[in-house]
């Protein structure tokens, strides 16, 4: 267990612990508008969800265009893996999405409670939807290589079709979303307070190395599982 | 390549043609559903009325265009891989349930008109995206029906597959057809017809570069 090897690991497990113990103590602007106040600081907690879904989606989308050049198994495993974790992820921020909304949305369309049906709402529920779906196609199938090309295929299909509506439709629509219509729905570093961002980036950098290394310990957990069966 | 791609879309009709109960199947599949959403609607106003024919337009589409894999068995693929490119005989499959939806676009229309009434301004533009949402639903469709069947699947799995990729479609499509219900200014409609027919393009371009990966055995 070198630290050269493991340098990273140790950086994201501080930067974690830094931006979910720094989010609860620093300085936060009061704002009165939109009725924020306190919630602000879900930006530390909410918004890295979201980034590290989208890190991990992207890179299982790149091991499925390796795995339509290479058709080998470890690519195949990789991209269900960082799928998976993905999921993961995009549950978490779903999560802290809605327990947000519910103290700062709820009454304000005429519906009350976590889920208001903000058009970023729904469409983050699609793009979770899709990715049960992917899991749900892959489970249909018992022949191995079949299972690998045809999850290949859904998974490039799926991103090239849902990523350009999803970074598409948020910013056409009215929406209560921070951000709203007016541009980038995630962040706007022109306008944010500095010092909600010397906590938001290392929150970033944190959680999606933290990814990465749930992902890594899926990987091998597979690989394990495989082996077990084949002896 | 035009003549394989002729004869592979005649070879569809013709086989429709044939089996001409399921081509009645879809038919009547699509009067009963007016009918349960006229039993249930009456006749609505001008913004229900455009939700309801968007839904029963994705319905409509699974069953007719699910079919185009579906229906023909596993064997014959492997012959049609001997013959044509994988490309030529997806653009075949395509053309054809674009064909054959607009076709079923236009029985929905006359049926929505006969019971759930014209609540619609401009009827012209409402027919043209109704066009083009049977061109996108189809194609997108008739792609994820290709991966239904290679997966040993039913229809049911394509609907689980479709579902989420069409919803933010049939939204645009709904957005678009909001400007034929009222004589109102719509804002920004030709920047989302736009984006609605250059996400066609980018479904139909990824489902020629995929489809080979998705028929080499």
């Amino acid at each position: 267990m070198s630290f050269k090897q493991h340098w990273w690991k140790w950086l994201a497990a501080t930067l974690v612990m830094y931006v979910t113990i720094a989010g609860f103590f620093i300085q936060t602007p009061n704002l009165r508008q939109g009725g924020l106040f306190q919630t602000i600081r879900n930006l530390f907690y909410h918004v890295p969800m979201w980034f590290t879904m989208l890190t991990l989606f992207f890179v299982s989308v790149w091991y499925s265009v390796k795995h339509l050049r290479s058709f080998s198994a470890e690519t195949d495993l990789k991209a269900a893996a960082f799928a998976k974790v993905g999921l993961l992820f995009s549950c978490l921020g779903m999560a802290t999405g809605m327990e947000w909304a519910n103290y700062t949305w709820s009454g304000t369309t005429g519906r009350t409670g976590p889920w208001t049906g903000d058009p970023k709402q729904v469409c983050a529920a699609l793009l979770m939807l899709i990715y049960f779906a992917y899991f749900i196609l892959r489970s249909g199938i018992k022949d191995e290589e079949k299972r690998g090309r045809i999850a290949a295929v859904y998974n490039i299909f799926a991103c090239a079709m849902i990523v350009p509506l999803i970074f598409v439709i948020p910013r056409l629509v009215d929406s209560l979303h921070p951000g709203g219509s007016q541009g980038n729905p995630a962040l706007n570093p022109k306008d944010s307070d500095p010092h909600l961002l010397i906590v938001l980036y290392p929150a970033f950098i944190g959680w999606i190395l933290l990814g990465l290394w749930i992902t890594q310990l899926v990987v091998r957990m597979e690989r394990v599982k495989q082996k077990l069966e084949l002896a | 390549m035009s003549s394989a791609f002729l004869t592979l879309v005649r070879k569809d009709a013709i086989l429709e043609w044939r089996q001409k109960h399921t081509l009645y199947g879809v038919v009547l599949y699509i009067g009963s559903t007016v009918f349960a959403v006229y039993m249930m609607a009456g006749q609505p106003e001008a913004s229900v009325w455009n939700i309801l024919f968007w839904l029963t337009q994705l319905f409509v589409v699974i069953n007719s265009v699910a079919r185009s894999f579906l229906q023909e068995p596993a064997q014959r693929f492997r012959y049609y891989y001997s013959l044509v490119r994988p490309t030529t005989f997806l653009l075949a499959k395509m053309c054809y349930s674009v064909v054959l939806q607009m076709l079923m676009t236009g029985i929905s229309l006359a049926l929505f008109a006969l019971m759930l009434g014209w609540p619609l301004e401009k009827g012209l533009l409402f027919c043209a995206v109704a066009g083009l949402g049977s061109l996108s639903l189809s194609v997108v469709f008739t792609f994820l029906s290709a991966v239904a069947a290679r997966a040993g699947q039913n229809a049911a799995l394509m609907a689980i597959l479709g579902f989420p990729l069409v919803t933010p479609v049939l939204l645009i499509l709904s957005k678009l057809a909001t400007k034929a219900l009222s004589a109102a200014i719509v804002t920004g409609w030709w920047q989302l017809a736009g984006i609605m027919l250059g996400l066609d393009v980018l479904i139909v371009v990824m489902g020629l570069i995929l489809f080979p990966f998705l028929w080499h055995e």
